[in-house]
């Protein structure tokens, strides 16, 4: 009892030690850990960025098209297909599908699976199966639910309307771009679709992912069988340009060697089929990707549908649309073509109705109330929540549900309430980068959300292995924009160096990046990353340029003639791919040449013909007058002198 | 003369700083319009390099609230606060050499490691508890799985490596 407080004293020394050590750890410990969150943010701003970025070069590649065909009105006479490629209406009926299927066959070897028409739900199981396995579905069996599904989705009508109940909620999912895996884990915790669970898939279901022909049957296959209770909304990514340019063209031809040009026909026509949304208990509005001040539902009930071949198509003026030049000079490439006037021309939208689908597959809620440009994208626009208020009021529905961009925790909520985005595809930029979200609900009651995130590992990987990679990968594809940007960036870092003293301040340093690259990101954070400073916080401005540099595929050729193929190289190989009808992968030179100066024109870029036409020389290696478009892309690509690859990662879509 | 050229180079710095705090705030700002969840306001605060105690940081967040607490933090009330902390260099980080320490007062046997059930008692239950969460993200990067312990110098090197 009596050394009682000298050990009480020394006791409490001691806690008060531990104490105060236990406070320094957790300090530090949150401290690291909101920057290891910060990190995996900026990763996904980058991502998110670039992603928009590409798709505006969408849109600009869109205006190329129209402005070839306005400009390039004698190669065309050669060559009609490519016309009817953009205005062509679709002849085919159901005597093509019986002639065309008719021609293949499915031989006894074939051991993938096997369809019964009539589809009933165990073909959906016999699909899943075979998928899990890796199995690939036959051409025959493929075109067969294409021409299926066009027949049945020619019957529905621009909005599916559809009742849930108490004891009948149903579940709405996002983008799933081509992620296979996600939607087996969605049918696996929510149960396959069927009469009493119903789903909605909100639009986006191919490209970027390496399943989306899977992913595509399966929710194809599961509407062919239960027409009443799969909804399929259009997304921005059922578009047959999109797909050219973001993987699901390059999936088919590589999966189908043989019949994939007519899969990918069918597909175009499939794709214009599909409703633009659906509206549950005439409350709920489910679309893709959101509305404008304008959007008027009346009429995109109305308007003909399948008139959209591409969302980035957009209507060739004709008589009373716009300016008598632009007509003229469309005119007269008409009348070049042999064509009729009211022809094909008939089988367009007006740009009013062509504007207001637009808005429906692009837009993206913000906060600021009003409605914008969506410049971020290029199309469609940023609606505020004040808009939302007011179309939500006209028609006198309570939410909206859209998809269209990914989400760190699969979905979010904003505008008060009543917009709710939900995204499908976990990991969808990177592994780690987000999770996948789906929502159930049912009239009268609260929306649930169910979240999920695929793993390859059987148990996650420690957080800051996870940021990590992600932020390798952001931080590589940032690298590479840059360095196909280099010529314009020196020169704009130039222009504010005054003295030439290769240094320029963070400010200078994060102006220029930013004006040249036109991507916002958060350049003062990120440019331990991306530059060497010194102690003042002054930027080396070349440091950047120095571990990575983009392959000479031919010695002589001058750096921005390879640095301009380089950045616009998945707008190349799309203008190549629509030129090449036939799908042979081959261009003439003289195509070759003409294409190469229609592009410089349009897109002001600043090479000498000499050197180009130097390039194309070498590249028809056989000397036969004509060049292997993909051969001749692939040739340049990124070298990152420290890596262990020694070619980029970043696939050509 | 020396005055002037004192202040315009204060006020380059200042702008600079307000730069900065503009692009770690607009990370988080999800609606762009200039607002965050309070509940993002410590990660935004310490991705900037500082390194308050929670205690430090509910002061913190008092000071940006509005009168009457919306759950958002608005970017007008954010920006002159953090800039005072950052000109003033207020939580500063802990330097390695005091985070070692910390962890050998806790191992004061001095077998170089702590024991799983140890370190969840320290860190739940002392100091500004960790919640649950907090917890298993750090074990999950700072077991070794085969002795169920933490090596606390190799762990802290690791982290450092990270950071930079």
């Amino acid at each position: 009892m009596g050394c009682g407080t000298s050990t009480t004293a020394t006791k409490d020394k001691k806690s008060e030690k531990a104490l105060k050590a236990a406070l320094v750890i957790q300090n530090w410990y949150r401290g690291y850990s909101a920057r290891l969150k910060t990190r995996q943010r900026y990763a996904l701003t980058i991502f998110q960025s670039i992603e928009y970025a590409d798709e505006q070069g969408q849109l600009q590649l869109s205006n190329f098209f129209s402005f070839m065909l306005e400009n390039y009105a004698h190669v065309h006479e050669k060559d009609p297909e490519l016309v009817n490629r953009f205005f062509g209406s679709s002849t085919q009926d159901s005597k093509d599908r019986q002639d065309y299927l008719g021609l293949i066959d499915v031989p006894d070897s074939y051991c993938g699976p096997r369809l019964q028409f009539p589809l009933t739900f165990t073909d959906i199981d016999v699909l899943i199966e075979a998928f899990k396995q890796q199995q690939i579905l036959h051409a025959y069996y493929v075109l067969e639910v294409l021409f299926e599904t066009r027949k049945v989705l020619k019957q529905m009508p621009n909005f599916t309307h559809t009742k849930t109940s108490p004891s009948k909620e149903i579940t709405i999912c996002g983008d799933l771009h081509g992620k296979l895996d996600d939607l087996f884990l969605i049918f696996y915790k929510n149960g396959l679709p069927s009469v009493s669970n119903p789903y909605v898939f909100n639009g986006d279901f191919v490209d970027r992912g390496r399943n989306s022909m899977e992913v595509l049957m399966i929710l194809l296959v599961s509407f062919l069988v239960y027409p009443n209770d799969l909804h399929l909304n259009r997304g921005n990514h059922e578009d047959f340009m999109m797909n050219m340019r973001y993987g699901f063209t390059k999936e088919i031809l590589h999966k189908y060697k043989l019949h994939g040009k007519k899969i990918l026909q069918i597909l175009e026509d499939v794709y214009t089929w599909l409703p633009i949304g659906t509206i549950i208990d005439n409350e709920i509005l489910v679309i893709h990707g959101g509305i404008s001040e304008s959007t008027d539902l009346n009429l995109l009930h109305r308007i003909e549908r399948n008139k959209m071949k591409s969302v980035l198509m957009s209507p060739i003026p004709i008589d009373g649309d716009r300016a008598t030049e632009k007509k003229n000079k469309a005119g007269k490439a008409i009348a070049a073509w042999g064509m009729k006037t009211d022809g094909p021309f008939s089988e367009q939208l007006t740009k009013h109705e062509w504007e207001q689908v637009i808005n429906i597959l692009w837009s993206d809620p913000r906060g600021k109330r009003g409605c914008y440009p969506n410049t971020s994208r290029g199309g469609g626009c940023y609606f505020g929540p004040d808009i939302t208020s007011k179309i939500l009021n006209k028609y006198q529905l309570k939410m909206l549900v859209r998809s269209h961009e990914c989400k760190p925790e699969g979905y979010e909520i904003c505008h008060d309430g009543k917009v709710i985005t939900v995204f499908s595809a976990s990991n969808y930029y990177e592994e780690g980068s987000n999770r996948g979200a789906y929502i159930r609900m049912s009239s009268g009651t609260t929306p649930r959300f169910f979240q999920y995130q695929i793993t390859k590992a059987t148990c996650l990987r420690p957080l800051y292995q996870r940021v990590n990679a992600i932020e390798s990968s952001a931080i590589r594809m940032l690298k590479e924009r840059m360095i196909s940007r280099k010529t314009d960036l020196i020169r704009a870092f130039q222009l504010q160096d005054r003295n030439k003293s290769g240094k320029l301040s963070m400010g200078q340093w994060a102006f220029s990046m930013e004006n040249v690259l036109g991507l916002n990101l958060p350049w003062r954070s990120l440019s331990s990353h991306l530059v060497a400073t010194d102690k003042d916080g002054n930027t080396d401005y070349m440091s950047s340029f120095q571990d990575i540099h983009i392959q000479k595929p031919v010695k002589e050729v001058q750096s921005t003639l390879i640095e301009t193929v380089y950045r616009y190289r998945s707008d190349l190989q799309i203008i190549f791919n629509v030129i090449d009808s036939d799908h042979s992968g081959l261009i003439s030179m003289e195509e070759f040449r003409s294409m190469w100066k229609l592009f410089k024109s349009h897109y002001s870029v600043r090479i000498d013909d000499s050197q180009f036409d130097e390039l194309a020389e070498r590249m028809d290696s056989n000397k036969d007058g004509s060049i292997d478009f993909n051969e001749f892309l692939k040739a340049f690509y990124v070298v990152h002198k420290f890596d262990k690859l020694s070619k980029s990662d970043t696939k050509l879509a | 003369m020396a005055d002037e050229r004192d202040r315009e180079s204060t006020e380059i710095a200042v702008a600079e700083l307000h730069k900065k705090i503009k692009e770690a705030f607009e990370v988080f700002d999800q609606e762009s319009n200039n607002t965050v969840d309070v509940r993002e306001i410590g990660t935004i605060i310490r991705s900037l390099g500082c390194c308050p105690s929670e205690g430090e940081l509910h002061d913190l967040i008092a000071e940006v609230e509005e009168e009457e607490p919306t759950g958002y933090i608005r970017y007008e009330k954010f920006l002159p606060v953090m800039t005072e902390v950052l000109l003033e260099r207020r939580y500063r980080p802990i330097p390695e050499d005091i985070l070692l320490r910390a962890f050998e007062v806790l191992d004061p046997a001095k077998r170089g490691f702590l024991s799983k059930e140890e370190l969840i008692k320290y860190m739940t239950e002392e100091g500004e508890p960790f919640s649950q969460e907090e917890m298993e993200e750090m074990l999950s990067a700072a077991i070794d799985p085969e002795s169920n312990t933490i090596h606390y110098k190799d762990y802290i090197a690791m982290m450092v490596i990270d950071e930079n």
